[in-house]
């Protein structure tokens, strides 16, 4: 079997074996859970419940009137304690609702099976998807319903879904398509029929051939849908160089997917639309991988949205060592937290806890202009200009070396001999950009 | 414990690599032509590489202490810069020549302009250029491989102004081992391909510069010679042209950053060795051709940075 790729990327360590052969394990039930009313990219929901009210499994607890938003729903049947802020794992606080468990998990009347894919059409796919309040599962957490919404004025050809899990230490979609290939399947079909889309392609990275294996016996009887071995390299899963190495088109640098005529989702996104459609029930779990050199026994674990990481820890046995990090989805792209009371959410593909060691941030050194990050960018760019005139506040300059183009990868950073905060000066300079953009515009 | 914990934005870990580990990489790579170099040129040899070495690293030193600076001796790069400017010079060379030189390269070609990474010409090839102007009479005073220090001529003086090479010149073979004269490191070519082989399979440099460089002095050579292959051969074995393809001309520092920009330079790099051999005053053209095409990469850098992702002209 041919591995498909894309120009440039790294080869960081994969530290996945702790957990790639660990089945999903279910979470224990939580006593109190949090719910974030903002679990997604657009605008935030509104309670619809009051403290004191008692809510059941599924039931609609927070919604808005926009278009990019995603419904929440409680994920255990108690009582509203409170609505208050907490912090949010993404930097910031965030409204959630307190929900006290009376443990008796009860599922709310409206939870029934949608239907069959061949028997809805496909507003009805669109509207459950959007009832579920489902979001982008791999981390961008962008409302599902939006993108299967089909456009009128511009055809897509492909749906292409993300098993690459190019992050390390991230087993969460590896063990859905190992133990789960035929949800996957079915949620493809569904978003597929909903965006009349043709032709569906399953990315997956070549480290993973039990989950290529699985998907493609899952895949077998329709000859639409094809199951394609990516080389493993970081960022496989980044969706431009995702879509270029699966059929090889270049989406339009600033542009979106569906300009080369392409919509990418990731797996676990697909097996959460398949169990809505199956069951009814909206999108109120999720897996999340829990590993890092500083707990005790890593696992794959199914966990309600709204639980505080510190229980999700405790349940992996502790802390093994002091940890130095604790940081929310991979290694690569995710995000440290100051506190391990923030909760997990749709989009928490993982929850890595670092010993000291490993948190420990190198001190940077000068430039030695080796080029490396220019050799390794998978969107071409060259990390050490801009990152220069980032640090020297000549903005202007770094918009014309393309600064706005940067996907925040991380892997100039990750390569940097010198150790210099390359991406974390370049998004200083997008800000600045987008700032001054936005000022021109008003 | 939550006081205890680091916040940083994204990427969470780091690749192993540092400077320090491709400094030593690039010593690594120098170790057989040093060998090589003390083999031919005994005790002179030594007393030239530990010169050199010795000021470049105590030079740095000295300087970002009276700076105020932090001081970098650690990362190597003063050692391998003290390295190269010894492996261009004559064995026969006093002992204030490699001093003077490493003090020029370190101080003022590389930390004039900022330290490493921010020097705009090849340290020590600046170095060598500026003594050779000065002091032509030490720097061209070569000398045979071996313990008498016979004066001799170097193999590319032998072809200087011909389009062929003479009965008298030195034999091919010499040359590929560095049985022959010339400055200390440049000899033998085979010793240098040893090093840059393995600069190439750590990942130091890429095979793109030296080879389009060599190959580029090759096809105008061959040319130049009326497709005498053994013209062409003898020149590429001659002179400093290996140890300037592949331990100079892969400087980080003073080479753009961006493939086509390499590629440019590299053939520059070529083009201009090739002129200054064949229709120049000196023998040598390498470290003439290399410094201009460093004064000139940052305008190559600047016009080839390479088409963005899905960038629609």
């Amino acid at each position: 079997m041919k591995s498909l790729t894309f120009r440039g990327g790294i080869h960081p360590p994969g530290y996945k074996e702790a957990t790639a052969h660990l089945e999903v394990e279910k979470a224990v039930e939580p006593s109190v859970v949090f719910i974030p009313l903002k679990q997604h990219a657009g605008a935030p929901c509104q309670p619809l419940v009051k403290v004191g009210d008692r809510v059941t499994v599924g039931e609609r607890i927070g919604e808005s009137d926009a278009f990019i938003s995603a419904l929440v729903h409680s994920s255990v049947s108690g009582t509203v304690k409170e609505i208050t802020k907490i912090p949010d794992a993404g930097g910031g606080e965030v409204q959630a609702i307190v929900i006290e468990s009376d443990g008796l998990n009860e599922v709310h009347p409206s939870i029934k099976p949608t239907g069959d894919i061949e028997s809805l059409k496909p507003e009805e796919i669109v509207a459950a998807v959007k009832d579920a309040g489902i979001v982008g599962m791999g981390g961008a957490t962008f409302p599902a319903h939006v993108k299967i919404t089909e456009l009128k004025d511009r055809k897509i050809e492909y749906f292409i879904l993300n098993g690459a899990e190019c992050e390390p230490y991230l087993t969460a979609d590896h063990r859905l398509m190992v133990e789960n290939p035929e949800d996957v399947i079915y949620g493809l079909r569904a978003m597929m029929k909903a965006k009349n889309v043709s032709k569906g392609v399953i990315g997956i990275e070549d480290n993973k051939r039990d989950a290529v294996e699985s998907m493609e016996k899952a895949a077998k009887q329709y000859p639409n849908i094809k199951i394609v071995a990516l080389h493993t390299k970081y960022p496989q899963g980044a969706s431009d160089q995702l879509v270029y190495a699966c059929i090889g088109k270049e989406v339009p640098a600033g542009g979106s997917s569906s300009e080369a005529g392409v919509v990418v989702n990731n797996v676990a996104t697909a097996a959460e639309i398949a169990k809505t459609l199956r069951t009814g029930m909206p999108s109120i779990d999720r897996i999340t991988t829990v590993a890092g050199s500083a707990i005790a026994n890593p696992k794959n674990l199914l966990i309600k949205v709204g639980v505080p990481i510190k229980e999700v820890i405790d349940q992996c046995g502790g802390y093994s060592k002091t940890p130095g990090k604790i940081i929310m989805g991979g290694p690569m792209m995710g995000f440290a937290q100051y506190t391990d009371e923030v909760v997990i959410t749709k989009g928490s593909s993982g929850l890595l806890i670092f010993d000291e060691e490993e948190a420990r941030i190198p001190e940077p050194k000068q430039c030695i202009r080796c080029g490396k990050c220019v050799e390794i960018c998978p969107v071409n760019l060259q990390p050490l200009q801009i990152s220069a005139y980032s640090l020297n506040n000549m903005m202007e300059h770094a918009e014309k070396y393309r600064a706005l183009d940067c996907i925040e990868c991380g892997s100039c950073s990750f390569i940097c001999p010198s150790k210099r905060p390359l991406l974390q000066s370049i998004r200083v300079a997008k800000a600045a950009i987008a700032e001054k953009k936005r000022k021109q515009n008003n | 414990m939550e006081e205890r914990l680091f916040v940083s934005s994204s990427p969470h870990i780091r690749d192993e690599n540092t400077i320090q580990k491709v400094m030593l990489d690039v010593i690594i790579a120098l170790l057989p032509a040093t060998l090589g170099a003390l083999y031919y040129f005994r005790v002179n040899g030594a007393k030239i590489i530990f010169l050199s070495v010795f000021t470049a690293v105590v030079s740095e030193a000295v300087f970002q202490r009276i700076r105020k600076q932090p001081i970098t001796i650690n990362d190597s790069s003063a050692v391998v810069t003290g390295l190269l400017l010894a492996f261009n010079m004559p064995a026969s060379a006093p002992w204030w020549l490699p001093v003077l030189g490493a003090i020029i390269a370190i101080v003022v070609v590389k930390q004039f302009f900022g330290g490493i990474g921010h020097n705009f010409m090849n340290p020590a090839l600046a170095a060598r250029i500026m003594l050779m102007v000065s002091y032509t009479g030490h720097m061209t005073n070569w000398v045979k491989p071996g313990v008498d220090a016979v004066s001799t001529a170097t193999p590319l003086s032998f072809v200087k102004g011909l389009a062929e090479v003479p009965s008298k010149a030195p034999k091919l073979f010499d040359m590929l081992i560095g049985n022959t004269g010339g400055c200390l490191g440049e000899t033998s070519a085979i010793l240098l391909i040893l090093g840059g082989i393995y600069l190439i399979y750590r990942g130091v440099i890429s095979i793109q510069v030296p080879a389009i460089y060599i190959a580029t002095v090759a096809v105008i050579t061959l040319i130049f010679g009326r497709f005498d292959v053994y013209f062409m051969i003898y020149h590429l074995l001659a002179g400093g042209l290996m140890l300037g393809a592949i331990f100079m001309a892969t400087d980080y520092a003073s080479a753009p950053v961006t493939p086509l920009g390499r590629i440019i330079f590299a053939f520059g790099c070529g083009v201009l060795t090739s002129i200054f051999r064949l229709y120049g005053g000196y023998p040598e053209g390498v470290g003439f051709s290399i410094l201009l095409m460093n004064i000139a990469a940052p305008l190559i850098e600047k016009y080839t940075s390479p088409r963005v992702f899905g960038e629609v002209k």
